[in-house]
């Protein structure tokens, strides 16, 4: 039964739309106070850069490494996001150009590869990676067993942070004031609170999650490092967000979904089962699905309605107002 | 409001002068110094140039061209370059700065219309089939050399199904398949090989993807006709047995590696750019063989028997005195139609034209 074509496609799901899960929900949480960053590419491919070359350089015992090597991916991904908020926010210059530029800046052939290849991290695997935590006759029972018990803990951790984003955007103060800022950073400025702050923080929030997604692909995944290893997962990740409506609950739904539509095509294949270029659809569907949700967002009466930060993408001026 | 002109015009500047540094970073090259006297020679790989398959393996040998050639030769290479546009102006830039023999390392990088347009410089292209009098083809006949790598599998299968993640469905893959099943079913007759296509030369999360599929179907031996060690890694997690493709990469498997087809490209381009240096360059079709040393066998792991490396041993023998080919008739296709009938062999152009499938192989050749 665990090796019937859904239980391996859900569990591959899981495992493969937790890096989409980390940098959706950090996406979520820049975009909600309404800042847009684009450069989600290449702030995964630092985080996955720096936390690859922790494990391979820094001596320390498994368990302690890989807990140093998410936070330096952490702290890279939030560094590189500091580039877009001084730029878009101190700055004021165009989102979108600072955040294409950032992943042309950071991404594959950019700072990441310049990085990668200055410390020859493709030469070797990995030293330490993330291993599922149950043992393997937990792993076995049918259907749970894989999908549920057969993850690394990085997938776990991502449950906890589903959790706590939306706690923090619904029950908290400062949850609140941040979508006060998203919505009508002129209001949040009249009732104190202060939109610049707000801002910056959430912004590098953002990049650290986007960082420890990179870390995801270089230390769980496919535990080495090779230039553009996230394969454009950054672009599904920002699609991600619009396509969960803004809210971290549906972005583990749609991380997953999107993640076992990756997984459906060698599955398929191994399977003998041909119904069509199911390389094809399954690769276009994530973003013909976001094309749907942007032409919905874009009539002004559904954007209400789907959650969109009325002032995503616009800079704060005050004497504007 | 002037203040808010100034400070944004200063913000666009910024984000502007890193788009262009990112832009110039952005090509990959390798760091050589400047020597005017110099032959200049340069290499385009399709991935990056550690790869761990089919581009290290073309860079060990461009390495291994400096180092013969020393300082009469300048060197370099770019990397992770797609057909299209971006070969195109990857190959205006390289002639601008005067490399005068340019290999590509891709099928479907230069073609006829290509060499035309720039005469005064010499292409070679590995894997394709255009000649003209400033364009040569390359390759090595690898089908012989992974039929050993699949004897290798052959033997190493228990259940007798065998998983092959390979990358598009072109005849040089799909003779390569062919090559790995009739190989492992001479091991283990009968024996089965699943094929998943993950559409890419270097992807390593759709190879890991591509082996996980093959090994919970039923596969216990993998193999691959893609670039990346991802379904190496995998397999070794797994504790099944691995045949690689291109280069040596037996460190990211170490218990699980068996062997791999290899390429020595390395004596080719030093004769190729000594015959470009001293004006004897022509055009041509290179076929290396086991017996020219242009093909090879990367060293066995622990995996392979004493009795699996005689058989294999013994079989390269004969594949270089010509007593044995491994597409020599009968060959039947996956339908069972016989494709080659006895006495016939499969000629070059007939390798270079394969779109079928031998029995055993499931999957399909269209991809």
């Amino acid at each position: 039964m665990n090796h019937s074509l859904a239980v391996v496609v859900i569990a591959s799901g899981v495992a493969y739309g937790t890096p989409l899960l980390y940098a959706a929900l950090g996406e979520l949480l820049t975009e909600r106070s309404g800042v847009l960053n684009l450069g989600v590419e290449g702030m995964m491919l630092i985080g996955a850069v720096m936390g690859f070359w922790t494990v391979q350089r820094v001596h320390a015992g498994s368990g302690a490494i890989l807990v140093v090597a998410i936070g330096v991916a952490a702290l890279a991904g939030a560094l590189t996001a500091a580039i877009h908020a001084f730029l878009v926010i101190t700055l004021r210059a165009s989102q979108i150009v600072s955040g294409l530029a950032l992943t042309i800046f950071a991404g594959a052939a950019g700072l990441s590869s310049y990085l990668g290849n200055d410390f020859n991290l493709g030469d070797n695997p990995a030293r330490h990676q993330f291993h599922a935590v149950f043992p393997a006759s937990v792993q076995r029972w049918p259907i749970v067993g894989p999908i549920v018990f057969g993850q690394n803990v990085l997938v776990y951790v991502s449950w906890a942070c589903v959790v706590a984003v939306w706690l923090y955007l619904t029950r908290t103060r400062p949850g609140l004031n941040v979508r006060a800022v998203g919505d009508s950073p002129a209001a949040a400025d009249a009732m104190g609170i202060d939109v610049a702050a707000y801002r910056y923080a959430h912004t590098l929030v953002g990049g650290a999650f986007a960082g420890v997604a990179g870390a995801t692909f270089t230390l769980a995944i496919t535990p080495q490092w090779v230039d553009g290893i996230t394969g454009g997962a950054g672009w599904i990740a920002i699609a991600l967000v619009i396509f969960a409506f803004w809210r971290p609950e549906l972005c583990l739904v749609g991380a997953y979904f999107f993640g076992a539509l990756q997984a459906l095509s060698p599955e398929l294949q191994a399977r003998g089962i041909h119904i069509g270029p199911t390389e094809l659809w399954a690769n276009s569907l994530p973003y013909l699905m976001t094309i749907v949700v942007l032409v919905l967002v874009s009539a002004s009466s559904t954007r209400r309605w789907l959650g969109a930060p009325a002032a995503l993408g616009l800079p704060y001026v005050r004497e504007e107002r | 409001m002037s203040r808010g002109k100034s400070v944004r015009a200063v913000a666009l500047l910024a984000s502007a002068s890193l788009a262009v540094l990112a832009l110039t970073a952005a090509t990959g090259s390798a760091r050589t110094e400047q020597r005017s006297s110099a032959f200049k020679v340069a290499w385009i790989y399709v991935g990056p140039h550690n790869d761990h398959g089919w581009s290290q393996a073309h860079d060990q040998g461009r390495l291994y061209v400096q180092k013969q050639l020393g300082s009469k030769v300048q060197t370099t290479f770019k990397e992770n370059v797609a057909v299209g546009p971006q070969l195109q102006q990857t190959v205006a830039s390289l002639v601008r700065d005067g490399y005068k023999l340019i290999f590509g390392t891709s099928y479907g990088y230069f073609d006829t219309k290509l060499a035309a347009k720039y005469p005064q410089v010499l292409f070679e292209q590995a894997t394709g089939t255009q000649t003209a009098k400033n364009l040569s083809e390359y390759f090595g006949a690898a089908e012989d050399t992974v039929y050993l790598s699949g004897m290798a599998a052959g033997a190493a299968t228990k259940k007798g199904t065998l998983g092959y993640v390979v990358a598009y469905p072109i005849p040089e893959v799909i003779r390569h398949a062919n090559a790995f099943a009739l190989g492992a079913q001479l091991m283990h007759p009968g024996a089965k090989v699943k094929l998943v296509w993950t559409n890419s030369w270097f992807d390593p999360s759709k190879e890991k993807h591509a082996a996980e599929s093959l090994f919970s179907s039923g596969a216990d031996v993998l193999g691959q006709n893609v670039d990346s060690p991802a379904t190496g890694e995998f397999a070794q997690s797994k504790h099944v047995p691995w045949v690689g493709y291109d280069s040596n990469a037996k460190k990211f498997a170490p218990t699980s590696w068996l062997t791999a087809s290899v390429y020595h490209w390395g004596p080719y381009y030093v004769r190729r750019v000594k015959a470009a240096m001293n004006g004897t360059w022509k055009s041509g079709f290179y076929y290396g063989t086991i017996k020219d040393g242009f093909t090879g066998l990367a060293p066995y792991g622990p995996k392979v028997s004493k009795a699996t490396k005689a058989a294999i041993a013994k079989k390269m023998q004969a594949i270089k005195t010509g007593k044995f080919y491994e597409f020599a008739g009968p060959l039947y296709d996956q339908k069972g139609k016989l494709r080659v009938p006895k006495g016939k062999r499969l000629n070059v152009q007939q390798l270079y034209a394969m779109n079928w499938l031998v029995r055993g192989v499931i999957g399909s050749p269209k991809g």
